[in-house]
C-alpha cells in the first residue's frame, strides 16, 4: 500500500535539504535501524537530516501525495522501538534542529526546537537561573522525543512529567500543514486540546518542530539523602509513610545493592556505600537552606525512628551529590552491561502499591529462574524492571520472556496500574496495551490517528496499530 | 595507631565573588564545605581503621565556623578533632598555615601516621602536606595513590609520579599527602550526627602553643603577600564548524595544530 522510495524521490528530498543532508541505501549507518534497546531492527530507505519547520513541511507534502511512510527520530534513545521505520520508507533525524530560540522571561518559557538534547537544555535553564522540572535519565534522548513519550524521569513526585510543562507545539502534519497548537498561555479551556493528544502520540499524529516549554525560577537549595535498609521489602514499604509525611521529595528513588554493584563495575568507580541490601535516594529542594534542612531532618528522623532504616546519609556537595546521582543515572546501562540481552518492563503502579509490586517481581524471579534486577521511581509508581537473558538459548529466552512480561502487565493491571509510566508503547509493548483498554479504547485511539493521518504514513504500526 | 588527619573549611562553590576593592573573596552568603581533596584523606584514614584498627582524629585551622567540617569528619568515622583558630591566625600563606598546623599536631599528640589531601580548591598550593612534614620533622610522601600494607612500623605504598608510579616503604611517624580520586569517601551519616556532642570538638588558640612568637604566625609569620585576587577571565567564545565529518575533523585538527595544543 506504501511506494517505494525512487530515485525521482531522492532528487527532490535533496532538493529541499540539500545534498549533503540525505542518505540513502548503504550510506545509512546500521545504528538507524534500531533504537536503545533493540528488540526490532528495519533500516529505512533514506535519511534527511532536517533543518526548519518548512522543510519538514515540504517532505511531508511530498510523502503525502507520494504515499512515502515517514519515520521521525531524534537521538535514538528509546526503548519500544517507536523510532524504528518498521515500513522502511523515509527517516527524519531532527538532531540538528537543535537551537534554543528564546528564553522568556515574563511568561517563564523557553521555546526551543525539537533536536535540543535535555542536558543542553537542562544547562541553558540553570545557567539563566531557571529549572526545567521533568528530570528523565537518559539527558542525551532530544526534547522533541522527550514531548513525544511524555517523558517523567525523577523529578516528577514533585513537579510532574513533561506534559505539565509544554505550553505550545508547533507541528506538521501529515500533509505538510504547519499547525500551531496551545500557545504561550498558563490557561486553556479552548476546545480539545490537541496539543495535549499530541505530547506522548510516540511521532504517529503529526511531526513536532518547536516547542514552548513552562520554566520554573530555579530552586536555590537542593540535597539529597541516600537511606540504607536491611531489604528491599523494607525500603519499599517506607515510602507510603515518607510521603504521608507531607513533606513532598523532588525525587524518591529505590536502588538494590546488585544493582549499585553492577553501576560499580560498569563505571568502575565504587558507590559510597554498598554495604546494604536496599536503598531509598531522596532530594529535597527549596529557597533556603533551612527549608531543605527542614525536610531532611523530618524525613532522617522518620526514617531512623519508625520505618527502620539502618542510617541516612547526607549527600549534601557537588562532589558527593555528583557520586551518587552518576551512578543512578547509570543503572540501566550497567544492568545491561551485566546480561547478554535483556527488555524492559516500564509499568506505572499507584504510589501505595510500589512495593507489592517489587515483591511480585522477586517471586516471578524464583518462581521462572530468571534474573530480574529493578530501580526506579518509588515516589510516583513508575518502575523499571529488567528481564535478563543471561544464558538462556533463543527459545528459552522467548518464552521465559513472554510469561514474564504476561504475568507483570496483568499483576500491574490488577494493582490498578498501567503499561508504561514514561517509556511509551512504541512498536514492543502494542500487544500489552490492547490487552489492558481493550476494543473500544483502542478504537479510539485508531480513530484519532485516522483523522490526523488519513494515509498512514506518520510512523505506521505503532502504539495502538 | 593513631591517624591524624588534616582538613580545611573552604567555599561550597567555585563561582566565588571577590571584592575588587580589597581582592578578599566575599564569603557572606556563601555556604561552605571540606574541601574534596581532603575527603580522599579521610577516607584513607578510615580504610586504615577498618583494616589495622586505629583512633583516627582530624584538625583543621580556620574561623570558629571550620567547626563544621571537623563534626563532618566525625559523621564520616572519625572519633574527634580540633580546630586551630585565632585572630594572629588570619591572612597566613601556605608557610605560616604549615607552621600553625604543626604546633597545633604537637600539642595534640603523637600521631603514626598524618594525612593531608592533595591541594586545596581555594588555595591550590598543594604544599602544606610537605611544609608540616618539614617543620615536624618527619618523612612525606606525596601523591599517594594507595596504602598496601602496614607492618612492623613501616607503611608499603603506591604514589604517583605523574607518568610513572613507584612503590615505596615508609618508616611510621610520616606525613603522607594524598591524591584525588584514589577512593571514594563515605557519605556523613545523619545518625552519628545526632550523637555528636560539644567535647568531640576541641579547640586550641596561640596560648596553647608552644612558640609565643606571634610574628611566626598569620600575615606576620607568612612569606608572601597577595598582591590581588581576581576570578580568572571567563572565554565563552565558540567557534561552529561545519562540513562533512572528514572536514570538520581536518578544520580541528587544524585550529588545534595552529594554537599549539597537539
Amino acid at each position: 500500500m506504501y511506494n517505494k522510495i525512487t530515485e525521482q524521490d531522492i532528487n527532490i528530498l535533496k532538493e529541499i535539504s540539500g545534498e549533503n543532508n540525505v542518505l540513502w541505501g548503504d550510506q545509512i549507518n546500521h545504528d538507524y535501524s534500531h533504537d536503545e534497546l533493540g528488540g526490532i531492527e528495519k533500516m529505512p530507505d533514506v535519511l534527511v537530516r532536517v533543518h526548519s519547520t518548512e522543510e519538514v513541511s515540504l517532505i511531508m507534502k511530498h510523502a503525502y501525495e507520494r504515499t512515502i511512510p515517514v519515520t521521525v527520530r531524534g537521538s535514538g534513545t528509546g526503548l519500544v522501538g517507536a523510532a524504528v521505520a518498521v515500513e522502511g520508507g523515509i527517516m527524519l533525524e531532527t538532531t540538528q534542529m537543535n537551537k534554543i530560540l528564546e528564553l522568556d522571561t515574563q511568561t517563564l518559557t523557553v521555546t526551543v526546537q525539537p533536536g535540543v538534547l535535555l542536558m543542553e537544555l537542562a544547562a541553558f535553564c540553570e545557567e539563566n537561573d531557571f529549572l526545567y522540572p521533568p528530570d528523565p535519565g537518559e539527558k542525551s534522548a532530544t526534547i522533541g522525543g522527550n514531548i513525544s513519550t511524555n517523558a517523567g524521569g525523577m523529578r516528577a513526585v514533585k513537579y510532574g512529567v513533561t506534559r505539565d510543562y509544554v505550553r505550545q507545539l508547533t507541528v506538521v502534519m501529515p500533509d505538510g500543514e504547519i499547525m500551531v497548537l496551545g500557545g504561550k498561555v498558563a490557561k486553556n479551556s479552548s476546545g480539545y486540546s490537541l496539543k495535549d493528544l499530541v505530547i506522548g502520540s510516540e511521532g504517529t499524529l503529526c511531526i513536532i518542530t518547536e516547542a514552548v516549554l513552562k520554566l520554573v525560577p530555579l530552586p536555590k537549595y537542593s540535597i539529597s539523602l541516600l537511606v540504607p535498609f536491611k531489604d528491599m521489602k523494607t525500603a519499599i514499604e517506607a515510602v507510603p509513610k515518607i510521603i504521608r509525611s507531607k513533606v513532598i521529595p523532588t525525587a524518591i528513588e529505590y536502588m538494590s545493592r546488585d544493582t549499585i554493584l553492577f553501576s560499580e563495575s560498569y563505571l568502575g568507580k565504587k558507590f559510597p556505600d554498598s554495604k546494604n541490601d536496599a536503598y531509598i535516594l531522596l532530594t529535597f529542594d527549596g529557597n533556603t537552606d533551612e527549608q531543605v534542612q527542614t525536610d531532611l531532618k523530618t524525613v532522617a528522623d522518620l526514617c531512623l525512628n519508625e520505618l527502620g532504616a539502618l542510617d541516612a546519609y547526607i549527600v549534601d556537595t557537588e562532589e558527593r551529590k555528583k557520586a551518587v546521582w552518576s551512578a543512578r543515572g547509570a543503572f540501566l546501562e550497567a544492568i545491561k552491561a551485566s546480561t547478554t540481552e535483556m527488555d524492559e518492563c516500564d509499568v506505572v503502579v499507584p504510589g501505595n502499591k510500589v512495593d507489592e509490586f517489587i515483591k511480585y517481581t522477586h517471586l516471578l524471579a524464583k518462581e521462572l529462574n530468571v534474573r530480574i534486577p529493578s530501580f526506579g521511581h518509588a515516589g510516583d509508581g513508575n518502575l523499571h524492571v529488567y528481564i535478563c537473558r543471561d544464558n538462556l538459548n533463543d527459545e528459552q529466552w522467548q518464552k521465559t520472556l513472554d510469561k514474564c512480561f504476561e504475568l507483570m502487565y496483568e499483576k500491574a493491571q490488577n494493582l490498578g496500574g498501567l503499561v508504561s509510566g514514561e517509556h511509551g508503547i512504541g512498536y514492543a509493548k502494542k500487544q500489552y496495551l490492547k490487552k489492558q483498554y481493550g476494543e473500544t479504547h483502542i478504537a479510539l485511539m485508531q480513530g484519532i490517528k485516522k483523522v490526523f493521518d488519513k494515509k498512514n504514513i506518520l510512523n505506521p504500526q505503532k502504539v495502538c496499530f | 595507631m593513631n591517624i591524624l588527619v588534616c582538613v580545611k573549611q573552604v567555599p561550597g562553590s567555585n563561582n566565588v565573588k571577590v571584592d575588587e576593592k580589597t581582592g578578599v573573596l566575599i564569603r557572606n552568603g556563601v555556604q561552605s564545605k571540606m574541601n574534596p581533596y581532603d575527603l580522599y584523606g579521610v577516607e584513607l584514614a578510615l580504610m586504615l581503621k577498618e583494616k589495622y584498627g586505629a583512633d583516627v582524629q582530624t584538625i583543621t585551622m580556620g574561623p570558629p565556623q571550620a567547626k563544621d567540617v571537623i563534626i563532618e569528619t566525625i559523621c564520616m568515622g572519625a572519633k574527634c578533632g580540633t580546630v586551630l583558630s585565632d585572630r594572629k591566625f588570619a591572612g597566613a600563606d601556605v608557610l605560616a598555615t604549615a607552621y600553625t598546623l604543626s604546633q597545633g599536631i604537637q600539642k595534640i599528640g603523637d600521631f603514626d601516621i598524618i594525612i593531608c589531601g592533595k591541594q586545596t580548591t581555594d588555595g591550590d598550593t598543594a604544599q602544606v602536606g610537605a611544609e608540616i612534614a618539614e617543620y615536624l620533622n618527619l618523612p612525606n610522601i606525596a601523591n599517594v595513590q594507595s596504602v598496601d600494607e602496614i607492618k612492623d612500623g613501616k607503611i608499603s605504598l603506591t604514589a604517583s609520579l605523574d607518568n610513572k608510579t613507584v612503590k615505596m616503604l615508609v618508616t611510621m611517624p610520616c606525613v603522607l599527602s594524598v591524591d584525588g580520586d584514589i577512593n571514594s569517601p563515605r557519605l556523613p551519616s545523619y545518625k552519628v550526627k545526632q550523637t555528636v556532642c560539644d567535647d568531640m570538638v576541641k579547640f586550641l588558640s596561640f596560648n596553647d602553643f608552644s612558640d609565643q612568637n606571634e610574628n611566626n604566625y598569620g600575615l606576620k609569620g607568612s612569606a608572601t603577600q597577595v598582591e590581588r585576587i581576581f576570578p580568572p577571565e571567563k572565554n565563552s567564545d565558540k567557534q561552529m564548524i561545519q562540513g562533512t565529518f572528514e572536514e570538520q575533523a581536518q578544520t580541528l585538527f587544524n585550529i588545534l595544530e595552529s594554537k599549539k595544543l597537539i
